[in-house]
């Protein structure tokens, strides 16, 4: 029951936090954010399940019972982890806690409301991360939506209402679509629930055989539910094309909320495309043609996503168009459908949480001393905040990929993965091109750094430049710690996600 | 199972009839009370009664409900009157349902008529029509339900109205009433009609009586049907008969609008469900299911697209409320006989769904007319800073009517539109998915006006009005909580609706 305790405790801590006083709101949010950061490590202290939850492999905390049957579908409360969302989980939980930090400094009105939307977010991101029902997971999934909405449309920037209304409509037509997919692939199955594992199971057992519907053939069925729920997914992560949304979100953001939005938001996006559409329809991601053009918008984001970047004056939309760029090489690492392909995308999915979180909060730290972002107004930062800028220099060498950090473990596998890919076809030549855009990285932030950090100080403001508070640089240092644990010791994670996509790799027969 | 508290073989049998009873009683009751010093009206007293008398109501339902009275399990339906009145799982459904919506807007009304004189005669209004609607929904013969229908009708009238001073209220009232009265006549000569073809008033024998194959009068039962069916179209605000509901809706105080759209519509979908599946075979002269699936597509569209265009937020909530007429329909118009009754119980739990989203909608209307704040979009802006509560309440109520996830809405809404597919009308449910996705974009308005927008120009707000307060409050409570306490409502609809079904 420790999976209910989380999410409820979470709830209940939101609701707390919302009827608190505005003065005491942040103290009183991080304290009781410790509780869920706690049963989340305790959770992975005793983690001992194996293998794929949704591919017959035992299930931690797992508890299912039925909440109602309708039309012969039986809808459960159905929760559990495996290697895949345990350190999402951790992740979420982790990087709530230090968000809500980074919030007590630049947010300054109705602060009570701000940090009960912040925990209700993260326990609807722990259902997400957790449910194993459809019904469920969507129901979290969807929910995620509504604190989102207010956080940026309430305390974000000058143009938050378009920001917040763009982001809520793009990212719901797309759930919609998703939604419709899948509700079409498991109508034609022989199943009666909405039960991931037994959804999974049925379709690799050959429940859609011989098909029959509406005049489709159960191949065509399948192509058309994963080109259903990849694009409701794609928009999410975000993949070029349908990452317009995230750079208007993440500029109108609150420094905190793009934390969460960068940090754990995109990865539902990516942990759903792996556990529906890769883990689900392997046969369809197989198709040379599909994995063809998967693995070409995974480039394209990546290196897209990365020359944006380059021509941005904004200190956030450089990190808000990087992760456009990062999360391109997640989904490479999954078409890749080998194990250090999908390993290496699932263990970049929490690198990349860490680092671009830290990128965001360090950003806005000097964002809330020098009240501008722009690259031009500033520079020689290094001289008047040197413990930030030292921090934002490491994670963004993190960022670039320097050995010893989360980044380049992730970016590791994910190459070596993808270059002996059987899926793709001429995977090296796919691989090849993708690792430009490591170049490209170091290019923008080498660039940009040197002119906002380093050099003579300058910036005209009526401020006073003074150095950053405790409580502001204190979480970027936990960041920069975790990325540097997971740097050196993948294997905090990285053991335990191999086991859980090993089932999956074994499917279409691809190496390690 | 643990035998029943109340089985028909303890009590007399017109003790079934206890929920309806509580109601018209109550509403006498208020009528006496006033009686004794008719100058002196005591609104806490009044309201008192009535909150009382409603909540009875309701607690006898739903003990019924829950102690199987009159459902296959306890021996069957209970008929009464020469079977003109049937109670069974699905009367006490609505009954339970009117009841709810009935203590919510006697609760919410106590603030909002505060200054009012005539406040016995608004609450004992109000009364009795919530019997006309739990008669509604027991009539098994085309008399009661229109004796039923008028007792609901003729309290709405002077209900909507009930502002003399304001000539909105007024001319709502009238438009209401010349529309209902020309309905009423449609109706009444509909019934004609089929009794013409049929020899009989009771919808059982009218359905065995069309049943039996032509016999030379089809054709008139057929255009009774149509003409029947054209009454419920009033009653429900479904499209051709819809253009009086945003009038009244508009002009009415906003707790009537708030009654009128979520228990009137759901009496007249109950009586509705009742005559056309109990009354009316599928193959009776016309094919009513065809009929309705016109009739669902275009008031949902029309609904929905009249709501994007408003300016006030009153009128959206009509036209929005036009569009869920829309979405019961569906209840009738993916109807297949013998398998119909989990569409059809999947209508009703929408309909009790949208109970509490939609009265609690209407109540937030209230609280802003009762403050003074205007009626726009625009006026709303920034009220969130002033009513944080409230405002997290009408958010609710906003996200859960456009079908969000995270609220009740969500559900009674898939498994609507599910039902439509199981029955084979999967463009029903595309085309209701699509109307679904087209209303998010004007009920955020609202919640963009409340949260995001900045306050324009200082105003103050008067003094909070408890019961008002409560009453929203617990309707977004409610809202917020048939999400997770789903499968009960679910359940119970689809369960009484599958027994109708001839």
């Amino acid at each position: 029951m420790i999976i209910e305790a989380l999410i409820g405790v979470t709830f209940l801590a939101a609701l707390v936090v919302m009827l608190a006083p505005d003065k005491y709101a942040g103290k009183l949010a991080f304290a009781l954010s410790l509780l869920p950061v706690v049963g989340s490590l305790y959770m992975w202290a005793g983690f001992d399940a194996g293998g794929n939850a949704l591919m017959a492999g035992s299930i931690a905390y797992e508890t299912q019972f039925e909440w109602l049957t309708v039309a012969g579908y039986d809808l459960q409360w159905f929760v559990g982890v495996d290697g895949i969302s345990l350190p999402l989980v951790v992740l979420s939980t982790v990087l709530s806690s230090l968000a809500i930090v980074s919030a007590w400094t630049p947010i300054d009105a109705r602060q009570s409301q701000f940090y009960g939307l912040m925990l209700f977010m993260e326990a609807n991101l722990l259902g997400v991360f957790t449910a194993l029902d459809f019904f469920l997971w969507f129901v979290f999934w969807e929910a995620v939506l509504v604190p989102m909405y207010f956080l940026i449309g309430v305390w974000g920037g000058p143009r938050r209402k378009y920001a917040a209304i763009k982001f809520f409509v793009y990212t719901n037509i797309a759930s919609l679509v998703m939604f419709i997919g899948f509700m079409a692939l498991v109508f034609n199955l022989p199943v009666s629930s909405f039960g991931l594992p037994e959804i999974t199971q049925s379709l690799q057992n050959g429940g859609l055989a011989d098909l029959n519907y509406l005049g489709l053939s159960a191949d065509t069925l399948k192509l058309a539910a994963f080109a259903a729920m990849f694009a409701g997914f794609a928009v999410k992560v975000p993949v070029v094309p349908f990452h317009t949304w995230l750079p208007d979100a993440h500029v109108e953001a609150p420094t905190p909320v793009s934390v969460m939005l960068a940090g754990v938001l995109l990865k539902m996006g990516t942990y759903a495309l792996l556990r529906f559409n890769f883990t689900m329809l392997p046969d369809v991601a197989t198709r040379p043609l599909v994995a063809t053009v998967i693995a070409a918008i995974a480039v394209i984001s990546v290196i897209y996503g990365a020359m944006l970047a380059l021509a941005q004056q904004d200190l956030k939309r450089i990190v808000a168009y990087s992760s456009v760029s990062s999360m391109g090489y997640v989904i490479l690492g999954l078409i890749a459908y080998t194990g250090l392909g999908i390993g290496g995308a699932t263990f970049q999915m929490v690198a990349h949480g860490l680092i671009s979180g830290l990128m965001f909060m360090a950003v806005g730290v000097i964002y809330n001393v020098t009240h501008t972002r722009m690259v031009g107004d500033m520079s020689g930062m290094a001289d008047k905040m040197p413990i930030t800028v030292g921090i934002l220099i490491a994670g963004a060498f993190g960022y670039m990929g320097l050995p010893l950090m989360a980044g380049f473990a992730a970016e590791y596998f994910i190459f070596q993965g993808a270059f002996a890919s059987t899926v793709i076809p001429s995977a090296p030549l796919f691989t090849a091109a993708s690792m430009f855009g490591i170049v490209i990285v170091a290019g923008y932030l080498l660039f940009a750094m040197q002119r906002t950090l380093f050099g003579e100080f300058s910036l005209e403001t009526d401020y006073e430049v003074r150095r950053a508070y405790f409580h502001d640089v204190a979480p970027l240092a936990v960041l920069l710690l975790c990325t540097i644990a997971l740097g050196v010791a993948p294997n905090i994670f990285f053991e335990m996600i191999t086991d859980a996509i090993e089932p999956v790799v074994a499917v279409v027969g691809g190496g390690a | 199972m643990e035998p029943a508290l109340l089985q028909a073989d303890q009590l007399p049998q017109w003790a079934a009839l206890a929920p309806a009873l509580a109601l018209a009683v109550t509403g006498l009751l208020l009528v006496a009370v006033d009686s004794i010093n008719p100058d002196d009206s005591q609104p806490a007293l009044l309201a008192g009664i009535a909150t009382v008398g409603s909540l009875t109501s309701l607690g006898l339902a739903g003990w019924f409900l829950s102690a199987g009275t009159g459902q296959p399990g306890t021996g069957g339906a209970i008929a009464l009157f020469g079977d003109a009145l049937v109670v069974d799982g699905m009367a006490l459904f609505f009954q339970a349902l009117f009841a709810s919506v009935t203590a919510l807007v006697v609760v919410a009304s106590y603030d909002y008529l505060s200054d009012n004189p005539h406040q016995a005669e608004f609450y004992s209004l109000v009364l009795f029509a919530a019997t006309g609607m739990a008669l509604m929904a027991a009539a098994n013969s085309l008399a009661v339900a229109f004796i039923a229908l008028e007792l609901a009708s003729l309290p709405s009238y002077a209900l909507v109205a009930f502002l003399k001073r304001d000539a909105g209220s007024v001319e709502a009232g009238l438009k209401y009433f010349l529309i209902g009265a020309l309905s009423s006549s449609v109706f009444a000569f509909g019934i004609s009609l089929v009794y013409a073809a049929t020899g009989s008033l009771l919808l059982p024998d009218v359905y065995d009586a069309l049943a039996g194959g032509p016999e030379g009068l089809t054709g008139v039962a057929a255009v009774g049907i149509l003409m029947v069916a054209g009454g419920f179209a009033f009653k429900t605000a479904s499209v051709p008969f819809h253009f009086w509901a945003p009038e009244a809706y508009e002009g009415a105080p906003a707790p009537v609008s708030a009654f009128l759209s979520s228990a009137s519509k759901a009496a007249g979908f109950a009586v509705a469900f009742r005559v056309f599946v109990v009354g009316f075979p599928l193959d009776a002269g016309i094919d009513w299911v065809l009929l309705f699936q016109v009739l669902a597509v275009v008031t949902m569209t029309l609904g929905n697209f009249a709501a994007a265009t408003q300016e006030e937020v009153k009128r959206m909530l009509a036209y929005s409320s036009i569009g869920h007429a829309g979405y019961a329909l569906i209840g009738l118009a993916a109807f297949t006989g013998g398998a119909g009754g989990d569409v059809l119980g999947a209508s009703m739990a929408h309909l009790l769904v949208y109970g509490f989203m939609n009265t609690g909608a209407f109540l937030f209307v209230a609280l802003a007319e009762h403050w003074g704040v205007g009626r726009t979009f625009d006026d709303y802006a920034g009220l969130a800073s002033k009513a944080p509560m409230a405002s997290v309440a009408m958010s609710v109520f906003m996200f859960s009517l456009a079908g969000l996830p995270p609220f009740g809405g969500f559900f009674s809404k898939y498994f609507l539109f599910m039902g439509a597919i199981d029955a084979g009308f999967w463009w029903l449910a595309a085309v209701g998915a699509v109307n679904s996705a087209l209303s998010l974009f004007y009920y955020s308005r609202v919640v963009k006006a409340l949260w995001l927008d900045d306050v324009v120009g200082e105003f103050e707000l008067g003094s909070t009005p408890t019961a008002l307060y409560a009453a929203i409050v617990f309707a977004a409570v409610a809202t917020v909580l048939l999400l997770p306490g789903f499968a009960p409502v679910i359940e119970t609809a689809q369960s009484v609706a599958t027994t109708i079904v001839p």
